[in-house]
């Protein structure tokens, strides 16, 4: 309790919207267990205790629906930024280190894959299955690792080079104790940070892949799908559109507060 | 001096070439392996694009299958790959059949025109606005573009797209809602890309221009005597515009990006729209040739951005 008193406001805002999205995704699927199943005798129901949110054009409960889609969305995402992270701070740490061809092989790739803009290779990946699961997890997670790579990178070179790295290897420590004890230090709070921000970009881009009918396919409960499927619907039930929309707007707003408002860009 | 520029100019065109270079290389493997993924006998297809599907049988996905060396091994088929690239040969399109080159010119002056029109509206509204912040750190306006590129950053371009569209065109019935070659289409499409972009353009410019503003030698020429407008144009202008060009350049991604969404969302038919249909029919040279197109086009504005930030600082970038 102490630690959240000390944040400034933005920061517990975020840890409260952050909470929340959490518990939907959670205990959501386990209180309204079916995304799928149909009842056309209850087309676009209105709300109820039992349903909150109502049905939608299929009879589907939208309650169910919204905490599926947003139990895949977290899931896809972290899963992402964890493959992401993890391939992209071990190779920087390795260009780092080694230097020479090593160094500047992955700079290479690492430029070219920069010169092309992320949705643009996920849009690729997604070509290759539609509606592919791990398709769409492989073409997000190669679209990110550059970010960890670059920033890695730069910030081992510089703790490499420091006098203190230099002492721990003179004394005869290796590799292992100077990655634990000089360089995890100095990379963990930023990884933390671009992490935060990588969440909110891959849920953004499969939300918007969704949108536009070429990420995950009906009848998958997806935020963006979501949209586009009530949007026929949006003058008689505006609540099947507003959902999903208000699902994401708090979860990236959740994942932007997180950060220091400083470097909110 | 003359010899510090060019040797700079060279340097900056170079990284950029082999960037270009790379980059191509990395679609074209993709596509390659996106070929090798797609479902069912690839010479069978081809076979059935050419004869149609009542007419194919074994034999003729055979005759196919030697006369475009589909029995190769899969490292030949990807030096033949990139060899016709290399050529300069994109293919024909394997829905309308038309030749890639000319699909793609066709769709560009949208896409070209729907990018300056925002990019347009994002500097009219961002540079003004963050130099507002900039001068008064604090003041309404900093809060202001504070609070908008937060908003903006939870608000992603199709959302904020679809409300513009339920806002302007369904409520109020200013603007047409989708399509092209009617007056006022532009303005939606500009609008939410032009907005999306203002919200990050005003925080670069209010950041550099404070960075500047509260520099010693920015003190020390108001200290000299110069008139806050003499201080602002001999030693503002320069050392705020490098910061600002050079970042922008980075985030110029945002803008391919949104492009690409904001063409589909509104129905713009420039070369991100096109994309997402070949993707959505799985056309391999139609997305080859559209996602090379915006690559190219991200490298070229990039190299543009290096060249004037050189052209405003001519002792160039700091070495990494």
């Amino acid at each position: 309790m102490t630690y959240l008193a000390l944040l400034p406001w933005h920061r517990r805002l975020a840890w409260l919207l952050l909470a929340l999205v959490l518990l939907l995704a959670i205990a959501g699927p386990w209180l309204w267990p079916d995304p799928a199943r149909q009842d056309l005798m209850q087309f676009l129901a209105s709300p109820s205790l039992a349903e909150p949110l109502g049905r939608d054009q299929l009879g589907r409960s939208v309650m169910a629906r919204v905490a599926s889609a947003t139990r895949l969305s977290l899931g896809l995402a972290a899963l992402c930024v964890l493959s992401a992270a993890l391939l992209g701070s071990l190779l920087g740490v390795l260009s780092a280190w080694r230097g020479g061809l090593t160094d500047t092989v992955l700079r290479g790739v690492a430029d070219g894959v920069l010169a092309l803009p992320g949705l643009l290779i996920v849009l690729i990946f997604s070509a290759m299955a539609k509606g592919g699961f791990l398709t769409l997890y492989l073409g997000l997670a190669l679209a990110q690792w550059v970010e960890y790579f670059r920033m890695t990178r730069a910030r081992s070179r510089l703790v490499l080079a420091s006098p203190h790295v230099e002492a721990s290897r003179l004394l005869g420590f290796g590799p292992g104790y100077i990655v634990r004890r000089h360089l995890w230090p100095e990379l963990s709070p930023m990884l933390l940070t671009m992490a935060s921000f990588g969440m909110a970009t891959a849920i953004l881009a499969l939300s918007t892949l969704g949108y536009v009918g070429v990420g995950l396919q009906p009848p998958a409960a997806e935020l963006g799908l979501m949209m586009t499927e009530a949007l026929p619907h949006y003058s008689e039930a505006p609540r099947l559109v507003l959902a999903p929309v208000a699902v994401l707007a708090l979860t990236l707003a959740a994942l932007v507060l997180l950060r220091p408002l400083e470097v909110t860009r | 001096m003359a010899a510090l520029t060019q040797h700079g100019l060279a340097r900056v065109l170079g990284q950029r070439l082999i960037q270009a270079l790379v980059v191509s290389l990395l679609v074209a493997t993709l596509c390659f392996v996106l070929v090798q993924q797609l479902p069912g006998d690839m010479a069978f297809r081809i076979a059935a694009g050419r004869y149609g599907y009542d007419y194919v049988d074994a034999a003729a996905a055979e005759a196919v299958r030697q006369e475009l060396g589909l029995a190769r091994p899969a490292w030949q088929q990807f030096a033949g790959w990139l060899q016709q690239l290399g050529q300069g040969q994109l293919g024909q399109s394997l829905v309308t059949g038309g030749a890639v080159l000319d699909e793609i010119n066709h769709h560009l002056g949208a896409t070209l025109q729907l990018a300056a029109a925002s990019v347009a509206l994002a500097l009219g509204l961002g540079l003004p606005l963050g130099l507002a912040s900039g001068l008064r750190p604090g003041g309404w306006a900093d809060r202001l573009t504070l609070l908008w590129s937060v908003v903006l950053r939870t608000l992603p371009p199709f959302l904020l797209g679809l409300m513009l569209m339920l806002g302007l065109s369904v409520q109020l019935g200013w603007v047409p809602a989708a399509g092209h070659g009617e007056d006022g289409n532009l303005l939606l499409p500009a609008l939410t890309l032009g907005l999306g972009l203002s919200g990050l353009t005003a925080r670069i410019v209010r950041d550099s221009v404070l960075a500047v503003v509260q520099s010693d030698y920015y003190r020390f020429a108001l200290t000299k005597g110069l008139s806050p407008w003499q201080a602002f144009w001999r030693h503002g202008l320069r050392n705020i515009g490098v910061t600002v060009v050079a970042y922008a350049g980075v985030q110029l991604i945002l803008l391919i990006e949104g492009v690409v969404v904001v063409e589909s969302l509104f129905a713009w038919p420039g070369v991100g729209h096109a994309l997402v249909h070949a993707v959505f029919w799985r056309d391999v040279p139609m997305i080859q040739g559209c996602t090379l197109l915006l690559a190219w086009l991200f490298v070229l504005l990039n190299t543009l951005t290096d060249l004037l930030c050189l052209a405003i600082d001519p002792r160039g970038p700091a070495e990494p």
